[in-house]
């Protein structure tokens, strides 16, 4: 029975992990042409759009939707499906690139101070702590006052910000891995650290580190969404989905399409993102270990 | 007093997958009947059955389990609970696990009694400290003062029939109760369980993998093998005329005969390994000597082919030595010199090709594979870090090294988190070989396994001291694997070596005091050992002044 039960899990898994693209499954498949929707709209939206559609007043301030302004218009008159559209380049694009930059350095910093210990792991842990400890919008007024407001910036302070999380989870989860008997082998054996960190351990907490993009990717988006509402984020007239939601929340009594557009917009990225992350391969594998 | 448990048709699944199939067994009241069978047999499970639980996605799917009057089966949960600790009491293999570490030993012993109002909590602590005292533990009126790593395991788990017996109940069900203790603490601990059962007289069901344990204690012996029934009889028949292919391996297995490989070391004039007045431990080394010691003084010679056992209870500082050998502690004082130059303390200070030359496997195959990896990724990474094999090379080498462990080739593309525990240990074990060490150490490499999955390691380890020219040093607390594969043994206790003994001098005696008192610690496979065990004993035991 021992030996026939992870057999039929396994092989089963693997069945299941051949359906979809890449190996995903239906519902990561599913997510992962969200995402890539998403980024095309991002890079293409610009090209699409003529600069007439963004004319303040052009429109009712929170027209209904009609033809040829399909998502009607916002608390400017402008039309809402061209704010959307533009909106995506900001937040696909800022909020990806922020969280995965975050994750990674996070997580590499962590596989470092995991696997060397000592006075390194002392440091970097300690490091990280000083920076969790500066409230991150603070350290956005100052990173903003300090360098003005751009996008690039942008990116670079809400991957700083989430850093010193992502580190202290990954950390946690390699302390443990770095532990185990294979790893003192590989040690034996005189493996460089760079091989025990990726070879040896980040395998084993890549899957729930990427669990954790997932949920850091939500954050980047509200904290984005945050920032502009103090003027410090994405600057008027271009707008995050996050600012959308904001800016048109008087549109919130009528139930009016300008506000709830760019609220699905955020939804349905932040689901595809996650439906991605939960189908990724390798995750059934470790559920039989255990 | 004892109840008679019937087991009718039990059969027991998780999803739609059958753990156990059809079990039917009775145990007449004060007597003990054993599971015994390999990991995955059903046998806990169905021990659990006989409280009406089932684990967590388990579910008993039908049958009849009646406890004296009861039926249990039937019994609302309610009805179960008020059995569960009253009339039915269970042992759990691991004590250290099964006690509140943040609660005193007492305030758990008595809980059993006043949970189901059975005594006052004055009378329950009066019953508790007599329990204690009939258990053979020791200052019976304070040890329960204590919290559970205040004492040791051997106590612990006494401590933990002590709460089993406190509400007197009509069985008790023990789970490998002894599996996790040193032989020497075995027997006090067997001891004390059989003399506390037989004078209440209860129903026992003994769980256990080791045939050599169970003929001490159990009347009969149920034999399980993938949740099935093969064998059921009283422990003289099982013994003496097994019916059961499946009971007749394994008998085999744990009547583990030396296996003699007819390699005799070629007497070279210069050890490969030389471990001179070797110590090491934990905290700050001053003038040599370390706040918390583990190794003191330690000396082995060992002489290329040669494989030497060092034996010794949990906490001798075996496993220490190895690391030491390894390179993952650093001594504290003392040499140790290698193919004739002395080997550097640590692992940053070996150049690879001393690296190549010690390779070490551990006890749990689980954790020393990489999940992530496939078998052939982690043979193939010794061969291409220390051989610098092309990608050709190393997949010829990997099918060699899977035809040496006894695997099939087909093994090397899957993931090793599919594998058996004895696969898991063979590629273990390849991944050593793969970087042609001249010293193997092999830390507890059987002690995880069944008996029948651990005596064929012991017979494939062997072969290869047969097929494969290198030196082992092979570290173990059972004393029939350490003597089925090892030219000499030494012996260890408190971080010394007290004796080494060479293969030809095993029969021979006298020997050192305290490897004749492990020898005859280690249960043998037949009825009656523990009573004479007993018997020859001279009053105060376990005591020994180095």
């Amino acid at each position: 029975m021992n030996a026939s039960v992870p057999a039929r899990s396994a092989s089963a898994a693997s069945a299941r992990r051949r359906s979809g693209v890449f190996g995903l499954g239906v519902p990561g498949t599913l997510g992962l042409l969200v995402i890539l929707a998403w980024l095309l709209v991002a890079l293409a939206a610009p090209s699409w759009i003529s600069a007439g559609a963004q004319d303040i007043g052009g429109l009712p301030v929170f027209a209904p939707a009609q033809i040829g302004h399909w998502l009607g218009a916002d608390y400017l008159g402008r039309d809402m499906l061209a704010r959307v559209l533009l909106g995506a380049r900001y937040t696909v694009v800022v909020a990806l690139v922020a969280a995965v930059g975050a994750s990674a350095v996070g997580t590499g910093f962590a596989l470092l101070a995991a696997v060397s210990g000592g006075w390194l792991d002392t440091v970097l842990s300690r490091g990280m702590d000083t920076l969790i400890s500066i409230p991150s919008k603070l350290f956005a007024l100052i990173m903003v006052a300090a360098f003005g407001t751009s996008v690039p910036l942008l990116v670079t302070t809400a991957a700083v910000i989430y850093v010193p999380g992502a580190y202290r989870i990954a950390r946690a989860l390699a302390v443990n891995v770095a532990a185990l008997d294979y790893v003192v082998v590989a040690r034996t054996r005189g493996e460089s650290r760079w091989y025990l960190m990726l070879h040896e351990v980040l395998p084993n907490i890549a899957a729930p580190m990427l669990v954790d993009l997932g949920l850091r990717f939500v954050y980047v988006v509200l904290l984005l969404a945050s920032l502009s509402f103090l003027g410090l984020g994405v600057q008027p007239p271009a707008a995050d989905w996050g600012t959308l939601v904001r800016e048109n929340l008087g549109a919130l009594w009528e139930g009016g399409l300008a506000v709830v557009a760019p609220a699905l917009a955020i939804a349905t990225l932040t689901m595809a993102v996650n439906l991605v992350v939960d189908a990724l391969p390798g995750r059934d594998a470790r559920k039989a270990v255990r | 007093m004892g109840a008679r448990i019937e087991v009718e048709n039990l059969r027991i699944v998780a999803g739609d997958v059958g753990l156990v199939h059809d079990i039917s067994f009775t145990v007449e009241p004060g007597q003990v009947l054993a599971l015994i069978g390999e990991s995955g047999s059903g046998k806990t499970t169905i021990a659990l059955a006989l409280m009406g639980y089932a684990r967590r996605g388990c579910r008993i799917a039908s049958g009849r389990v009646r406890v004296g009057e009861v039926d249990v089966l039937t019994l609302a949960e309610s009805g179960k609970r008020a059995l569960r600790g009253r009339k039915i009491a269970y042992i759990a293999q691991s004590a250290a696990a099964s006690f509140n570490p943040s609660r005193r030993l007492l305030d758990q012993v008595v809980e059993p009694a006043l949970l189901h109002g059975v005594l006052e909590r004055a009378a329950a602590e009066r019953k508790a400290i007599a329990l204690f005292r009939e258990l053979a533990l020791p200052d019976a009126e304070t040890i329960g003062q204590r919290y559970p790593h205040e004492v040791s395991g051997g106590q612990l788990q006494r401590l933990m029939a002590a709460m089993a017996l406190i509400a007197d109940p009509d069985v008790v069900i023990f789970d490998e109760p002894t599996t996790a203790l040193d032989v020497t603490t075995q027997v006090e601990v067997l001891a004390a369980f059989r003399r506390a059962m037989r004078e209440r007289g209860v129903s026992a069901i003994y769980v256990s993998h080791d045939l050599a344990v169970v003929a001490q204690m159990a009347d009969s012996i149920l034999v399980l093998r993938h949740g099935r029934m093969r064998e059921c009889a009283s422990t003289v028949q099982i013994l003496a005329s097994p019916a059961d292919d499946y009971t007749r391996s394994l008998l085999a297995a744990s009547r583990i005969g030396e296996r003699a490989p007819d390699v005799s070391a070629q007497p070279s004039a210069m050890p490969l390994l030389e471990v001179t007045a070797l110590s090491a431990g934990y905290g700050r080394v001053r003038d040599g000597k370390c706040e918390h010691p583990v190794l003191e003084d330690v000396e082995i010679q060992l002489y290329a082919g040669q494989a030497i056992g060092v034996i010794g209870e949990s906490g001798s500082g075996k496993s220490t030595l190895a690391r030491c050998i390894a390179g993952l502690i650093a001594p504290a004082a003392g040499t140790i010199r290698f193919g004739g130059h002395p080997l550097p303390a640590t692992l940053a200070q070996r150049d690879r090709e001393t690296l190549r030359r010690v390779q070490i496997v551990f006890q749990h195959a689980d954790t020393a594979l990489n999940p992530a990896h496939t078998v052939a990724k982690i043979l193939e990474r010794p061969l291409a870090f220390f051989h610098d094999m092309d990608a050709n090379a190393r997949r010829r080498r990997v099918a060699e090294l899977l035809d040496l462990v006894k695997l099939p080739a087909t093994l090397a593309e899957r993931s090793c988190v599919g594998l058996s525990g004895g696969q898991k240990q063979r590629v273990n074990l390849a991944r050593a070989l793969a970087a042609q060490p001249d010293l193997i150490l092999c830390d507890e490499v059987t002690s995880a396994l069944d008996p029948v999955v651990a005596a064929a390691i012991l017979d494939l380890i062997c072969e290869l001291r047969r097929e494969v020219k290198a030196s082992y040093l092979f570290i173990s607390h059972d004393m029939h694997s350490v003597r089925a594969v090892c030219d000499a043994i030494v012996v260890m206790r408190y971080g010394r070596k007290l004796a080494q003994i060479a293969r030809e001098d095993y029969a021979r005696g006298p020997h050192h005091p305290y490897y004749e008192q492990l020898a005859r610690s280690v249960p043998e496979l037949r009825t009656g050992w523990l009573d004479e065990v007993l018997a020859a004993r001279p009053a105060p035991t376990g005591v020994f002044v180095p």
